[in-house]
């Protein structure tokens, strides 16, 4: 079974660089063939310009958090974050004022005497980041680090992480399948799908300018539609509802039928079926409108956006393409 | 009326178990009362009249049992040297015999459960657990046979001019060493499947070689598997008779409270109780060590 094929990468140093997909993309297996855990059957993977394939992972100036934070449980929050330092005989006056200030980074001064089991998880998470970034390494590696813990905790994580990132200027390399936390957090995004990298691109990119269907689907609401043998994908808040006599000079227009309502607290989505075929995701923004203006299920609409916003999109994977 | 016609039509078991809806203090009761009782009456039972025999002496005209209070079967026991070389004989061969067991099951268990493949891996649990299959008399007789001054082993051994170990403690040792590897082998294999493989590759991700990674973080969370393997080891070999009876002429505690029934069951007694307070010393030195920590 082959889990990657063809990956052709390059992280820039200081980045923070995310690898995003589904589950069985290929993701962690591009991540632990960086940290030295697996290795590819074929090809390079070059650190600052030296290739590293076949280096043991002990040798790899690369730490990783782990999914699980893999913290030892039989050694105290201090003696897991200063392993590192012990492991490479950093001298003991060093290890102790590393361990303290990676300890203070990760906003956990204190904690040192506890043992994992006597933390939380957003804790365990913690120290794990700080057991890692203590070593110094070239590049961080962030396996779904933020997966076990709840939605508050996660966002808050995310934007310690990212000012962490710049504190200590380490290039990171995140991998996550969820796409919010992608666009939140990177400087460039690689989607993955089957083992192969769709897109490289920045967050706005990405979003903006998806290059096939898998990633306007993966990255947002698809809603691709085809016309005239051209397909192309809009995103739902580009998507304006036009009213009764209102202008729409410079807009694209389809007439539909509000199909759907759901009511989410700052946005409603609206699902239309468009009459020339196909379904379109929108939202709008409840901005406390009089009442009636507002589409309501089964209301005849008509429906606009700006050419620029309309992206065109080759299929997901084309498989042609691939030469045998 | 509507009501009283529902309850007439309840079937045995669905008021049976109406009783029991909402009593999870009769639920355990019930359960438990005839494995509880088993072990309260047959088990400990047993073992309190055992404790008391301890204490009773034997009429050395008659033989009949004196069922009065004396610590005479005691004294005996650390007064006489022979008793005292017996009971130390004996710990010393279960003490070997659990350290050569670690020694040989550790990388058993190691290459078991971590690096094996599935097929392997029940390929050799079997292979492990087979041994148990087969009855324990029939093993140690095994035994002596490749012991015996014309069996397998001299036959082996002649040829580059060495001879077996013969009858004798040696013997005991190998013997009893074979019997309970599997007790040792399992525990350590459970341990060790038990730490997760990211705990391994985070130790080496930090910069650890394999063999700090072994020793700072594997060995140190299969230690409570390995003493839990050792009780095994160590306190049957203490209690065995028949090992030391057939591939040895050497008295070891089994054979001499074997020996002491017929005709002095009170000593008897006493001397197995001898094993009972190693075994709960060597669980309290364990506990010192920390074995029971991470459990």
């Amino acid at each position: 079974m082959t889990a990657v094929a063809g990956i052709d990468l390059e992280i820039h140093a200081g980045e923070f660089f995310t690898m995003l997909g589904p589950s069985g993309s290929g993701k962690t297996t591009t991540l632990r063939m960086i940290a030295g855990f697996e290795d590819p059957t074929a090809g390079t993977i070059e650190l600052a310009g030296v290739d590293v394939a076949g280096v043991p992972p002990y040798e790899r100036a690369v730490n990783t958090v782990f999914q699980d934070y893999a913290l030892f449980p039989h050694m105290t929050v201090a003696d897991n974050v200063a392993y590192g330092l012990k492991v490479a005989k950093t001298d003991r006056s060093e290890r102790a004022r590393r361990r303290d200030e990676a300890l203070a980074m990760v906003r956990l001064p204190g904690y040192g005497a506890r043992k994992p089991a006597e933390l939380s998880g957003g804790q365990r998470q913690r120290v794990a980041l700080a057991r890692a970034i203590v070593n110094r390494p070239r590049v961080l590696l962030l396996d779904e680090p933020l997966g076990a813990l709840d939605l508050k905790l996660r966002e808050q994580m995310q934007m310690e992480l990212k000012s962490i990132q710049g504190e200590v200027g380490i290039t990171f390399v995140y991998v996550t399948h969820d796409q919010d936390e992608a666009l939140t957090m990177s400087d460039r995004i690689a989607v993955f799908n089957d083992g192969r990298i769709e897109q490289v691109a920045t967050p706005e990119d990405l979003y903006e300018h998806p290059v096939n269907e898998f990633v306007a689907d993966f990255v947002g609401t698809s809603n691709v539609l085809e016309r005239d043998g051209e397909r192309f994908t809009v995103r739902p808040e580009k998507i304006e509802v036009i009213g009764p006599g209102a202008s729409t000079d410079g807009l694209v227009t389809e007439r539909g039928r509000v199909a759907q309502v759901a009511y989410a607290g700052a946005v409603t989505r609206y699902t239309v079926a468009l009459d020339a075929g196909g379904i379109l995701q929108l939202v709008r923004q409840n901005v406390g409108e009089a009442p009636g203006v507002a589409p309501t299920q089964g209301a005849e609409v008509v429906v606009g956006w700006r050419p620029q916003h309309a992206a065109a999109v080759t299929g997901a994977k084309n498989k042609e393409e691939v030469a045998p | 009326m509507a009501t009283d016609a529902v309850v007439v039509k309840r079937s045995a078991g669905r008021r049976l178990a109406g009783l029991f809806n909402g009593r999870p203090r009769l639920q355990i009761g019930s359960l438990l009362a005839a494995p509880m009782a088993w072990l309260v009456i047959l088990y400990l039972g047993s073992l309190v009249a055992l404790l008391v025999t301890a204490f009773w002496t034997v009429n050395p005209l008659s033989g009949s049992v004196i069922k009065e209070f004396s610590l005479e079967n005691f004294e005996e026991l650390v007064n006489v040297p022979v008793y005292r070389e017996i009971t130390w004989r004996t710990v010393r061969t279960a003490i070997l015999v659990t350290f050569t067991d670690a020694v040989i099951a550790f990388p058993i268990a190691f290459y078991m459960a971590k690096v094996a493949g599935r097929k392997t891996k029940a390929l050799l649990v079997v292979a492990v657990l087979m041994p148990l299959w087969a009855s324990y008399l029939v093993k140690i007789i095994a035994w002596r046979a490749i012991l015996a001054e014309h069996g397998v082993l001299n036959w082996a051994l002649e040829p580059i001019g060495l001879h077996g170990p013969g009858q004798g403690v040696t013997s005991v040792w190998l013997t009893m060493s074979y019997l309970w590897l599997p007790y040792m082998i399992l525990p350590i294999f459970a341990g060790l499947e038990r730490i997760p493989d990211s705990l391994i590759a985070a130790s080496e991700d930090l910069g650890a070689h394999p063999f700090t990674t072994f020793r700072k973080v594997i060995l140190p969370l299969s230690f409570p598997a390995v003493v839990a393997g050792s009780i095994f080891t160590f306190s049957l070999t203490l209690g065995d008779y028949l090992a030391p009876k057939l591939v040895s002429n050497e008295q070891f505690i089994g054979t001499s409270i074997f020996d002491s029934i017929t005709n002095n069951q009170p000593f008897a007694a006493a001397f197995a109780l001898v094993p009972i307070v190693v075994v709960i010393a060597y669980l309290g030195v364990a506990r010192k060590l920390g074995a029971f920590e991470h459990v």
